[in-house]
């Protein structure tokens, strides 16, 4: 068993699906971070068999919580201060994403319009399906489990 | 400020007083001439349109404004790459109001967000033609004498066609509503229009292959183009091509009271000689469609009948 050091104050991202954190690494732009960030790879779970972690030195700003929620609402985050949880906060899917995934659609406006954001919208009547607002297309789903 | 992008932007509430106002207009058009007096449109069109387009333009000169705009996006700033967000803020300050139809998806969209006038949507690649569906209700409204209680048959590409999918979800809000989908398996609705616009809400259908088999129980038979090309294979072609031209044979089997609609144009769905038969209101439909977009205009720029707007 590897041992990671304790974090005293920071984020840690627990029950990511094993072989993801790499990805979610990237998509959270945590390798632009300055702060120290541990990625733990297959570790042992009870609940998953094999999971991965991430733990971030720093506060909460430091992860956007839409993009987590939509990359995959069952990651668990955990919030530490002074080496104890202090909460465990529950991701949701976000309403409405904006500028996180392209819409692919070539009829879309936003494949001429350049200054315009990337904005896809929850369906919630269709369950995890996010739809483009310009267009309604619904969203590529290469992060989702 | 209001805008008209898609058909369920109204409440039910809404459409029905838009579509009272309709009535109004059709039934004393005289009263409603001087309405728009000083007001402008801007029709931003940038593909081809007739009717749509002339429909919106005789709309406004009905009701005594002006008309004002392009017809093909080689005509407009577009063509020298103005966005379509920097093309609507210069027209606010030209009409008061304006409809846009753009091949891209979004686009009247895109107008509205940036817009100080209310945007109308004229037509959105395959995406929305509210108009078109205000159009269609008013046709069945004012035929029926209702919009509930109807037993409604799409025929054609189900798939790709934009007016029927915006009909199936304006209708779909009205009680007593039942679809009979018509078409090859190939282009039968899509999965998100079944689920949304049917499955979600209750809504009674049936798909099915020949109109021949349930011509008979329908109270509207809405006619769409079925493209050759659409078809994945030549003899599924062949076997089901005739089953979704309607002609004066397949007319025999349908009901006294069934009205036979179209978006139009029509190319070779719907046999010339369908058209003498009092059932084929598709040309009154696009005439009813000067009616609707009046009152949308009027709706928009909060007028009433009985006021000018100077």
């Amino acid at each position: 068993m590897l041992n990671v050091g304790a974090l005293e104050n920071g984020v840690v991202l627990d029950h990511i699906q094993a072989g993801r954190a790499m990805s979610i690494y990237h998509d959270l732009g945590l390798h632009k971070l300055d702060s120290c960030v541990a990625i733990i790879k297959n570790a042992r779970s009870n609940k998953m068999g094999r999971k991965d972690i991430i733990k971030i030195e720093g506060g909460l700003d430091l992860v956007d919580l839409d993009v987590l929620g939509f990359i995959d609402h069952n990651i668990t985050v955990n919030i530490i201060k002074d080496g104890v949880i202090v909460e465990k906060r529950d991701l949701t899917l976000p309403k409405r994403l904006t500028n996180i995934i392209k819409c692919k659609n070539p009829r879309c406006i936003t494949s001429i319009e350049q200054e315009l954001d990337h904005v896809f919208e929850h369906s919630e009547a269709e369950g995890e399906v996010y739809r483009c607002i310009y267009c309604g297309e619904t969203s590529p789903y290469k992060y989702r489990r | 400020m209001r805008h008209f992008l898609n058909p369920l932007d109204f409440s039910v509430a809404e459409l029905d007083q838009v579509l009272d106002l309709a009535e109004e207009i059709r039934q004393d058009p005289a009263r409603f001439r001087d309405v728009c007096k000083g007001k402008k449109i801007a029709t931003l069109f940038y593909e081809p349109s007739t009717r749509t387009r002339l429909s919106f333009e005789a709309a406004m000169l009905n009701l005594g404004g002006s008309v004002l705009g392009f017809s093909s996006a080689d005509s407009s700033s577009a063509a020298k790459g103005e966005s379509v967000a920097d093309t609507i803020r210069i027209i606010s300050g030209y009409a008061d109001i304006a409809a846009i139809r753009h091949p891209k998806e979004g686009a009247p969209l895109v107008a509205a967000q940036k817009s100080w006038i209310p945007v109308i949507n004229a037509g959105d690649g395959g995406h929305q033609h509210p108009t078109q569906t205000l159009t269609d209700l008013f046709t069945i409204r004012t035929l029926k004498g209702r919009l509930s209680d109807l037993t409604i048959g799409l025929c054609g590409d189900l798939k790709f066609g934009r007016t029927v999918h915006s009909l199936i979800f304006a209708l779909s809000r009205y009680t007593g509503i039942r679809f009979v989908l018509i078409s090859p398996e190939q282009l039968r609705v899509p999965d998100s229009v079944r689920k949304l616009g049917l499955e979600t809400k209750n809504i009674p259908f049936k798909e099915v292959e020949r109109l021949e088999d349930v011509i008979g129980e329908l109270d509207i038979l809405y006619m769409t183009r079925i493209q050759k090309e659409r078809f994945f294979n030549e003899d599924e072609y062949i076997r089901l091509k005739d089953s979704y031209i309607l002609d004066a044979e397949k007319m025999k089997l349908a009901g006294p009271d069934c009205l036979v609609m179209h978006p139009l144009p029509r190319v070779n769905e719907i046999a010339t000689e369908v058209d003498d038969d009092p059932r084929a209101v598709y040309f009154k439909q696009a005439h009813f469609g000067v009616y609707a977009r009046m009152a949308l205009i009027m709706t928009l720029l909060g007028l009433k009948g009985d006021e000018t707007a100077c």
